[in-house]
């Protein structure tokens, strides 16, 4: 397929795992935070660490939206779907992620309207055929999709429509990668930046990373070999002695990101004091809702949200995983209670989650494997 | 009582008159039917009420109603006029309870699937063709000679009359073109609201002519792993023909017969073929799975080598999923020894529905019950079972 194959050429990763293999100095150990969970599934899906010398390991960094919403946001949705004449629309992988009394689709079965939506556009088209009805859309997502809810947001003001809210959980990147920074047992070399985040706001806010915490960060594209790209990048700046933001996605991260976008946020949202993340708790500033001008369209202001709290399950180290504290495979619960078919942690439940793309598709033992088709 | 001569408005204002309409289908049907002519005698007009009850009944109704449903003479007039009119055959004619088949002392294959698939008609095919062609595939994939069907429908009250009939054309059609007969049937009609126009459910009985048994639990390790054409058509179709994601692609349904394929690669490759299953929900990556678990084996599928359109890899690459889990209705997946696979890849190739078909993997010993993915990029990766469902209801 045109534009996508150019960037899956095994002959191409091969000359590139070369390159990164003569960067690598002899004796050290490189560790690399993908902050996507769209990079993660890539890294699974295309296999790419077998292009990677054993000295390079990357690390399943938080960006997974439906990965980080916390349990009792889900109980809180859960509760406004509950109203009899409400219906609450939601993008399709938030559809499994458990809350703390069952996921979206035990509380569609149990006579919940909730219904799957491709974009928050078709929430509108929903409010405007069921009159009768409230639509709550259920707003997730990273810098990437909060301009298309805000955007939704002014075409429902336009088009007058009284019976569309939205319930706000879009995040913001840069405070959760501080708070990884922040983490007392951070063992990172560099981070493969944000892709279609940056394509929203640039490569600037990044800045502070290499300049305050002495790490580099390339924004990467999706495609497996923008990744291993990005990596080499990575270690060019060490074996050159920078430590700065560099755009391997130039083909459509702007530097500045995309003013119109940015702006449009603005318009609609601010940022909370605070917001609750799975496995990484309470980080400031770290997301959005929606400004008292557009309170008619806030289902936090129309509604009273019961604020549900509950703690992750004792036996998840969700957190851990998303910190890069460790793999997958070495959570307690992985692949045994935790599977994706009961998924106990939101890592498990979206194929952009660390443990799921681990489960999914790691899952097997690289020396046996080697060993087998080489017979 | 008034006097109709005042109470009729058309008497006291002629204009009224004129804006009368009449029940088109009563002057049809009286139209139809011939009026009796004058002088007629009594006996006469029993003569022809007995004639006009001879006739085989037409269905006047444009939807279906609860009363076809019934049991009584709607139901009557729906079976006749419309499904035995298009399965008529020696076996169904009767209308008994069952059909009484008669075959030659041996082993039979039986089988069942239901079809509920939205849209009901898309672009290649519809829910009719799939119902026939589906069991009828269940049995190929048996190894058995498919020989005749039975076809129950659940409609839901309002469906158009001229919608069931598009739907028991295809199935004849299919039904014909598979060198089956549909023997026997039942019909439900359920309220408004309780079902989504129109199940059907068919079951099938076919013979096992061959000494072949075919297994998910029969590869072994060096078994070649063929799949009959390219994969993911049929999901990727209906998928787009419900509209919901506003995107259009030149791609029909794959939708087929496999009996005749499936005996042409038997032909030349008899015992050396160790299973047959055609890729319907779940695709070639579910089948791989049965064949790895089953058999505790490793299947290793090279990507590469998998065809698929590229209309469908664009597709499924803009929906987030993988076209080997993408369902088919007219592909299948052999398992064949290796030194078969030569013979049986050439058998596919040469008859009509197989000319995209291609050798995609081969089964090893380690680890025993994983697929592995060789992909396009140079990696490998594991090709699990499926979790939720990415595409619901496609047949």
């Amino acid at each position: 397929m045109k534009y996508v194959d150019e960037y899956r050429d095994a002959d191409t990763a091969r000359a590139l795992s070369t390159a990164i293999a003569a960067l690598c100095e002899p004796g050290r150990r490189y560790s690399f935070m993908e902050i996507c969970g769209g990079h993660t599934h890539t890294i699974y899906k295309h296999g790419l660490e077998d292009h990677l010398p054993e000295a390079i390991s990357l690390v399943h960094g938080p960006g997974c939206p439906v990965c980080v919403i916390p349990m009792g946001r889900v109980d809180d949705a859960i509760a406004l779907a509950e109203h009899e004449d409400v219906i609450l629309t939601s993008f399709g992988d938030m559809l499994r992620v458990p809350g703390g009394r069952g996921s979206f689709l035990d509380a569609k079965a149990a006579g919940a309207d909730i219904r799957m939506v491709y974009s928050p556009l078709d929430s509108l088209k929903i409010a405007r055929q069921n009159p009768d009805k409230r639509v709550v859309f259920f707003a997730i997502g990273f810098e990437t999709t909060t301009p298309s809810t805000a955007m939704t947001i002014l075409r429902a003001e336009a088009e007058g429509l009284g019976n569309f809210s939205v319930f706000c959980n879009h995040v913001r990147v840069c405070p959760a990668i501080t708070a990884i920074l922040e983490s007392p047992d951070l063992n990172l070399d560099g981070f493969i930046g944000p892709g279609h985040v940056s394509t929203v706001i640039g490569c600037a806010p990044y800045e502070y990373v290499p300049r305050d915490y002495g790490k580099p960060l390339v924004t990467s594209g999706f495609e497996p070999l923008d990744i291993l790209d990005s990596i080499h990048r990575l270690l060019r700046q060490f074996a050159e002695g920078r430590c700065e933001v560099e755009n391997e996605y130039g083909r459509v991260v702007p530097w500045a990101g995309n003013p119109r976008a940015l702006a449009v946020i603005d318009k609609v949202m601010e940022v909370r004091e605070t917001f609750e993340w799975r496995g990484l708790g309470w980080i400031p500033e770290s997301a959005m809702r929606l400004r008292e001008e557009y309170a008619a369209f806030d289902a936090e202001r129309i509604f009273a949200v019961p604020g549900v709290r509950v703690a992750d399950p004792s036996a998840c180290q969700c957190g851990e995983v998303l910190r890069g504290l460790i793999k997958p495979w070495e959570c307690k619960v992985f692949g045994t209670a935790c599977t994706p078919e009961t998924p106990i942690g939101t890592c498990m439940v979206s194929s952009e989650g660390a443990c799921a793309a681990y489960y999914n598709f790691g899952r097997f033992s690289r020396a046996r494997v080697k060993e087998a088709t080489l017979r | 009582m008034n006097d109709p001569a005042v109470s009729d408005p058309a008497v006291q204002d002629p204009a009224v008159k004129d804006r009368e309409t009449r029940a088109g289908w009563a002057e049809e049907a009286v139209r139809s039917a011939r009026p009796h002519g004058h002088g007629v005698t009594e006996e006469q007009v029993l003569e022809r009420i007995a004639r006009a009850r001879a006739r085989a009944p037409r269905i006047r109704d444009e939807r279906i109603t609860l009363a076809h449903g019934a049991g009584g003479k709607a139901t009557h007039t729906l079976i006749e006029a419309v499904f035995l009119e298009a399965f008529r055959n020696p076996l169904l004619e009767p209308l008994d309870d069952g059909a009484a088949l008669s075959t030659p002392a041996g082993r039979l294959a039986f089988t069942t699937d239901s079809f509920v698939v939205s849209p009901l008609f898309f672009p290649g095919g519809d829910i009719g063709d799939l119902a026939v062609n589906g069991t009828v595939n269940d049995l190929a994939m048996c190894g058995a000679r498919p020989m005749h069907l039975s076809a129950g429908f659940i409609l839901e009250e309002g469906f158009p009359v001229a919608d069931l009939r598009r739907i028991t054309a295809s199935m004849s059609a299919a039904a014909e073109a598979a060198g089956v007969t549909i023997v026997t049937g039942d019909t439900k009609v359920v309220q408004r609201g309780k079902a989504d126009g129109c199940y059907v459910t068919t079951a099938g009985v076919g013979l096992l002519e061959r000494d072949v048994a075919l297994s998910a639990a029969n590869a072994r390790p060096g078994d070649v792993v063929l799949v009959s054409g390219p994969v993911g058509d049929h999901g990727i179709t209906v998928m787009l023909a419900r509209g919901e994601l506003d995107i259009s692609a030149d791609l029909v349904s794959d939708t087929a017969p496999l009996h005749g394929i499936a005996a042409a690669l038997l032909d030349v490759a008899g015992d050396g073929v160790r299973l047959l299953r055609d890729a319907t929900r779940g695709g070639v990556a579910t089948i791989c799975n049965e064949v790895a678990t089953s058999s505790s084996v490793a299947v290793v599928l090279e990507e590469r080598a998998i065809p698929v359109r590229p209309v469908v890899t664009g597709a499924a690459e803009l929906l987030g999923i993988d076209p080997l889990y993408v369902a088919c209705e007219g592909r299948f997946v052999a398992v064949v020894a290796p030194d078969r696979a030569d013979a049986a890849l050439a058998a596919l190739r040469s008859h009509p529905l197989g000319e995209g078909a291609a050798r995609i993997g081969t089964v090893g010993d380690d680890p025993p019950g994983l697929v592995l993915l060789r992909t396009g990029f140079g990696g490998t990766r594991i090709v699990d079972l499926l979790v939720g469902d990415p595409l619901p209801r496609i047949c």
